[in-house]
């Protein structure tokens, strides 16, 4: 059974869900999930594998993973206090909000002016790159097992030995004036 | 004392600057040790690949600044082999700006016409060759159509590509797969190694230090081929000249850490750091008015939907480069494209509150992606970028085992800088909104700052002491015998990609550097004909000795 209680792991694991579904969002797993807020159709960043991304060692984000979690949900738990907002204390502060709200925080967050902007704006990246991407992944595994951002923008598929090639890339033909100080090697005069 | 290695130079960074060098002194017959920060990568190698770890993660660098970030080679061959391969020469008025400062930015020496030789050698040793209309890619014919549309010219780019062999598969940002791409691992590097060069990769240098005789000492650390945040050893070489060549956002890195053991360096190192005022604009193009409007149709019935196709860019706007016009209002538009990620993070959507970089509505653009066309604008910065103190090692504190770290390159743009970009933003959306043919949103520069892939100018070359850091022949001021050729060197930014006139500029430098030489008794000549070519070369060494 799925829960979004507030207990470890799974504490860790949807504040970050939710962080990640801010970026990308996507529709709700199930009906009650609470970390996705179901902001958008279709699958988002937390489906392309934006927790895995975070928890790959190689980001550099991951060891820290614990500690921004709970940073997350105080700030949430700020913001919601400033602005009137009442949190339902069964799920993290973050998880609680209303998809406007998580974006508001997030805004705060990544602010010029916020000292903590490198690291949410860094944390922020690699949820995109989950979905744009698939960092976490070898990309012609994630293409052959249709991973929901890839698929999504219409990444083509490669060549059989895993290479991508566009034999037609052209319409072949002038298509504009050529500037008329075009030197003849073809540079600006 | 401990004891150092000896060689006659040492050259640091293996991209355009430190190659070019490496090559002319090495066939002259000096002894050449090249240490390059980043690992040395085979054809092989070359991955199409998003996983971390892969070579779009180990060749390539991302330091995030306090207002701007560089985007930039970290291997063997240094930006050639990241670069989209796109050489144009700068245009004549670029060598007469004055920025900011009221006086002309290039050392009178150099001119478009003086340096005009200089490209020559470059154009034949890479080779770059001027594109047929056959050669340019859908989403290059797309912007010249559109540009067509709206009564500007447009023009295929000089590339250093063999588009006989590339397959457009658009991942030259993780090193060219198929040998496609004339980076400099395919013509300067393997002449230099050829005349007995060393190249040592993931040898980064931290500083200089001076030694009794005159001589200098080069102190590096060895770094992890994997991690690059962990260092596995130190070293040092001594040598009589160096050319610092680490690429303008490391060079001014290495002088600044540097100053405590060589004596206060020109004030110009670390600062009037340019980012060639780069900015970008996505268009989402509705396929139905690219048929209607430019009447454009691919093989097997779409307008376009080829936003993946192709090698960067291959077509570009020049009608801004126009000497008449006011200094920072010239600018060139050029196609584009960038891998997902880098190329879709910052692009923004028309949200319900403005501009949206994330959010439902970037999501259902992210869904139209193969409909995007990506404009990229070189403009006239005001030369507003500043150092600050070094980081404790390399040019910036690596946060990821690879590709990403923070650095303390502050850049705030001028009214100057912010109006060109304005310019630039508008005459996209003059183009590209023409006629409902796409809506264009700028990227956000809220996010990471501004972003460079063409850093320059933080080391520059100039006649007044005071506002540049060398003096016409690339030596240091004050600092005799350190000689730096890489883009820090550019004095300004030049409105169209910089790599042509960086090499250029290298390839200038070089009968000096080879004098300097031979002055601290160094067994070297100058005269070596261009790798792959003589033509060029021999009438640049005529033109040395007249």
């Amino acid at each position: 059974m799925q829960s979004d209680t507030s207990g470890g792991d799974q504490y860790r694991m949807r504040t970050l869900e939710a962080w990640a579904d801010t970026f990308v969002p996507g529709a709700k797993r199930w009906p009650d999930d609470r970390a996705i807020a179901g902001a958008a159709a279709g699958p988002g960043a937390v489906d392309a594998g934006a927790v895995e991304l975070l928890e790959t060692p190689a980001t550099g984000v991951s060891d820290g993973l614990d500690s921004l979690a709970k940073a997350l949900n105080e700030h949430a738990g700020a913001w919601a206090a400033s602005h009137g907002v009442t949190i339902d204390d069964s799920v993290p502060a973050f998880v609680a909000l209303s998809y406007a709200d998580r974006a508001a925080v997030v805004r705060m967050l990544i602010a010029p002016d916020h000292p903590e902007k490198d690291i949410w704006i860094l944390v922020a990246l690699f949820c995109f790159m989950a979905f744009d991407t698939a960092a976490h992944m070898r990309t012609v595994d994630a293409i052959a097992t249709g991973h929901p951002g890839l698929t999504a923008m219409g990444f083509a598929k490669p060549d059989a030995d895993g290479l991508w090639r566009f034999p037609y890339f052209s319409y072949g033909k002038q298509l504009a004036s050529l500037h008329p100080g075009t030197t003849p090697a073809g540079d600006p005069a | 004392m401990t004891t150092a290695e000896r060689t006659d130079i040492v050259v640091i960074g293996s991209g355009f600057g430190g190659a070019i060098a490496a090559y002319h002194l090495a066939a002259g017959g000096a002894k050449v040790v090249v240490l390059e920060r980043g690992p040395w990568l085979s054809t092989e190698e070359f991955e199409h690949d998003f996983i971390l770890g892969s070579s779009s993660t180990r060749i390539f660098e991302f330091v995030a600044g306090r207002g701007m970030s560089v985007l930039g080679g970290n291997c063997v061959g240094g930006g050639s082999v990241v670069f989209f391969a796109t050489m144009p020469r700068a245009p004549s008025f670029i060598f007469e700006r004055q920025g900011s400062i009221g006086r002309r930015l290039f050392p009178a020496a150099i001119s478009r016409e003086t340096l005009n030789p200089w490209y020559d050698r470059v154009v034949e040793a890479l080779p770059v060759h001027r594109q047929e209309w056959n050669e340019v890619t859908y989403p290059g014919g797309l912007w010249a159509a559109a540009c067509r549309h709206a009564g500007h010219t447009a023009n295929p780019v000089p590339v250093a590509i063999d588009t006989a062999m590339c397959t457009n598969c658009n991942w030259m940002m993780a090193g060219c797969r198929f040998d496609a791409k004339r980076s400099l691992l395919m013509n300067y590097l393997p002449a230099a190694i050829s005349h007995g060069a060393q190249i040592r990769p993931l040898h980064e240098v931290q500083q200089l230090s001076r030694n009794d005789d005159g001589s200098y000492r080069v102190h590096y650390s060895v770094i992890d081929d994997e991690d690059y945040r962990i260092q596995t050893g130190s070293g040092a070489i001594d040598a009589k000249i160096i050319v610092l060549a680490a690429g303008a956002g490391a060079t001014p890195v290495i002088l600044q850490r540097s100053e405590r053991t060589l004596g206060a360096m020109p004030f110009a190192v670390g600062r009037y750091f340019s980012g060639n005022g780069e900015r970008l604009n996505t268009a989402v193009l509705n396929e139905d008015k690219v048929r209607e409007v430019l009447g454009l149709s691919r093989p097997g019935g779409q307008a376009y939907r080829a936003n993946q196709i192709g090698r960067g860019p291959s077509v570009a706007s020049w009608d801004r480069l126009d000497a008449s016009l006011p200094e920072f209002s010239r600018f060139s538009l050029e196609q584009l494209y960038f891998p997902p990620g880098l190329g879709t993070i910052l692009a923004q959507a028309a949200g319900p509150d403005g501009p949206a970089w994330f959010g439902p509505e970037k999501k259902e653009m992210l869904r139209q992606w193969n409909s995007w066309l990506t404009i990229f604008t070189m403009s006239e910065d005001d030369n507003e970028g500043v150092f600050g103190p070094p980081p404790p090692s390399g040019n910036a504190v690596r946060i990821s085992q690879q590709m990403l770290g923070q650095g303390n390159l502050e850049y705030k743009p001028t009214k100057n800088t912010l109006r060109g970009w304005a310019e630039s933003d508008a005459a996209v959306k003059d183009i590209l909104e023409r006629d409902g043919l796409a809506k264009v949103m700028p990227w956000t520069n809220e996010v990471v700052g501004a972003y460079t892939v063409h850093p320059l100018a933080s080391c520059r070359i100039g006649d007044d002491p005071a506002t540049s850091a060398l003096d016409d022949g690339h030596e240091l001021r004050n600092h005799p015998g350190i000689f730096v050729t890489d883009g820090s060197a550019v004095p300004c930014g030049l409105t169209v990609n910089p790599a042509l006139t960086i090499a250029a500029l290298a390839e200038r430098a070089m009968p000096g550097i080879v004098a300097a030489a031979r002055e601290r008794g160094v067994q070297v000549k100058y005269g070596a004909p261009a790798p792959g070519g003589v033509a060029s070369a021999t009438r640049a060494v005529d033109r040395t000795a007249a």
